[in-house]
């Protein structure tokens, strides 16, 4: 293939459309946070127009203990949620790895959950927690109203976010294991490593990239929680369980406060992006190596 | 090999009630959705005793739920051509051309994927507005394009990837232009990755909730996960209704998923495991 500039030419022409589109509805619009959040920009308060207040909003933000709470919640979601669903995506993984009958059959059974509405995956654990129909309830010898307390309010939420993104924690290091060449267990095997001493010095090692993959991308998505808080408690009881997501949704759309809400919107952006860069400098390696 | 036999059947335990976990809320659902409302609070049963479809007669005769199912398929539909269309033409280029700034754009890529919606819903909130697009379909045909353009270019930049490059370099020896190459080479053996990435986009784009609930104002352009998160009942959750409508979002992805699963894993994994 001599001629590289006729190449180089053609290869912009196709990226060009994409890249514009992207650039069109996604940096440009996080410019214009970025610059909305240096404004007072009220509609309850639209005869004050939009003044440039500098960073007055992110000086209010640190001083706002519903932001900090949201935050904690947010973190304490994402602790819990990640921590159980990696575990458990882990020994899935470990699990299906065998070979055994009925592969075909659980993996259908665990993308369900996955492929499904959020929302409708909400519903569906609302449900089962509900206070009159709830099937759970039905089980316990005293009924406990899910909703009215934080602490009981968390239980579905997090069992939820388990139920529908285990599958795919479990699928990503599935394909993780499966990259590992047996012939590394054969040897172990010889060398007379048991059952836990094979699992524990052989197989995480290497699976060590995909179990990071797997851990960054639920933090980064179980950071952003929102439909799955929206539907079950609403943020409730009051702001108990409000998620940082939440905060900044009902900040525009309930309070109307769109500079205060940019603000917080950029602190959110700032703190994924902190994350998505991990996420690129773990996925960077495997990159890299297939290029060549 | 005892240890071998007891590991064994503790992953075969393990995966069955993994499978009952999973398909358990469906089919309570399932149950519930044909159960009579004035029942529903009585007494839970696994089986249904006379199953009734009245919840889901409700659904298209007092719900109009036709009309969040048709505001779904057209924005789901459009956004996902749009996308595999224009995002093949940069994923070719990214899987198999060389040129400098490609490492650079594929890492902007991969970082839009990480995007939180909720960082742009205010600015494009205000754009849709000025443009009044607030409550159509380019209203949210545009927002989806945020996720869905860097997921489709993502995901076929994996796929192109592993497509040989034999065929592609005898046809340009042959003395086919790279345009020729790829509309007649490449684009027919891609054909399994552009349709497994085009399921994956319409799934993300069914199951969109934010931009929908941000962007559309009444009933006549909600999308099904808005309809449902916003039924309400007279005197109570009309979780029958709900149930039933829910069913009916699930179903067609369900059947897609079912039928793709094997593709769809490849699909998913692939972008992420193996680069």
């Amino acid at each position: 293939m001599a001629d590289f500039r006729a190449d180089r030419r053609f290869a912009w022409a196709l990226v060009t459309p994409a890249l514009a589109t992207v650039a069109g509805v996604a940096i440009f619009p996080l410019a214009w946070t970025v610059w909305e959040s240096l404004h007072r920009h009220d509609l309850r308060m639209p005869w004050l127009g939009r003044p440039f207040v500098g960073l007055a909003n992110y000086g209010e933000v640190l001083a706002d203990r519903r932001f900090w709470e949201a935050l904690g919640h947010t973190a304490l979601f994402t602790a819990a949620s990640v921590t159980l669903e990696i575990l458990l995506g882990l020994g899935l993984a470990l699990a299906m790895n065998r070979a055994f009958r009925g592969r075909g059959l659980v993996r259908a059974a665990v993308l369900v959950p996955w492929a499904i509405p959020t929302v409708v995956a909400a519903l569906l654990w609302r449900f089962l927690f509900d206070s009159q129909a709830g099937i759970v309830n039905a089980l316990l010898t005293e009924p406990i109203v899910w909703f009215n307390r934080a602490a009981t309010a968390w239980v579905p939420v997090i069992l939820a976010d388990v139920w529908k993104t285990t599958p795919f924690v479990a699928l990503l290091l599935l394909a993780g294991l499966q990259n590992i060449d047996p012939a590394v267990y054969e040897a172990a095997e010889v060398d007379g490593a048991g059952p836990w001493r094979r699992l524990w010095n052989v197989t995480l090692p290497l699976l060590k990239p995909a179990l990071l993959v797997a851990l960054i991308f639920r933090t980064l998505d179980a950071f952003r929680v929102f439909d799955l808080v929206y539907i079950l408690t609403g943020g409730g009881p009051g702001t108990a369980t409000e998620p940082i997501a939440l905060y900044t949704f009902n900040t525009f759309f309930a309070n109307l406060r769109f500079g205060y809400g940019a603000a917080l919107s950029v602190i959110v952006f700032l703190v994924t992006f902190l994350l998505a860069m991990l996420y690129v400098r773990g996925l960077g390696v495997t990159l890299g190596g297939e290029e060549r | 090999m005892r240890a071998h036999r007891i590991g064994r059947w503790l992953g075969g335990a393990a995966l069955a009630a993994l499978v009952a976990f999973a398909v358990f809320p469906f089919w309570w659902a399932l149950v519930a959705s044909v159960t009579p409302e004035a029942r529903l609070f009585a007494e839970p049963s696994l089986w249904p005793a006379e199953p009734v479809l009245d919840h889901y007669r409700a659904l298209w005769e007092e719900r109009d739920f036709w009309i969040p199912l048709r505001n779904s398929l057209v924005v789901a539909g459009t956004t996902t051509l749009f996308c595999v269309v224009v995002g093949a033409l940069a994923a070719y280029a990214l899987a198999r051309l060389r040129f400098r700034g490609k490492a650079a754009i594929l890492g902007f890529i991969l970082a839009v994927t990480m995007f939180p919606q909720i960082s742009i819903v205010s600015p494009l909130y205000l754009l849709l507005r000025s443009l009044r697009l607030i409550n159509t379909y380019p209203g949210l045909v545009l927002p989806y394009l945020t996720f869905a353009m860097p997921l489709t270019v993502w995901l076929l930049t994996g796929f192109f990837r592993q497509l040989p490059a034999d065929l592609e370099e005898a046809a340009l020896v042959d003395g086919a232009s790279r345009w020729q190459t790829l509309t007649r080479v490449v684009l027919p053996l891609a054909a399994p990755g552009l349709a497994t990435t085009a399921i994956l986009t319409f799934l993300y784009c069914w199951n969109e909730f934010l931009f929908a609930l941000s962007f559309t104002l009444g009933p006549e352009r909600q999308t099904v996960p808005v309809a449902i998160a916003l039924f309400r009942g007279r005197y109570q959750v009309p979780w029958g209704q709900i149930l039933a409508a829910a069913i009916v979002a699930t179903a067609p992805v369900a059947a897609l998923v079912l039928a793709f699963q094997r593709r769809i894993v490849q699909g998913l994994t692939a972008g992420a495991v193996k680069g």
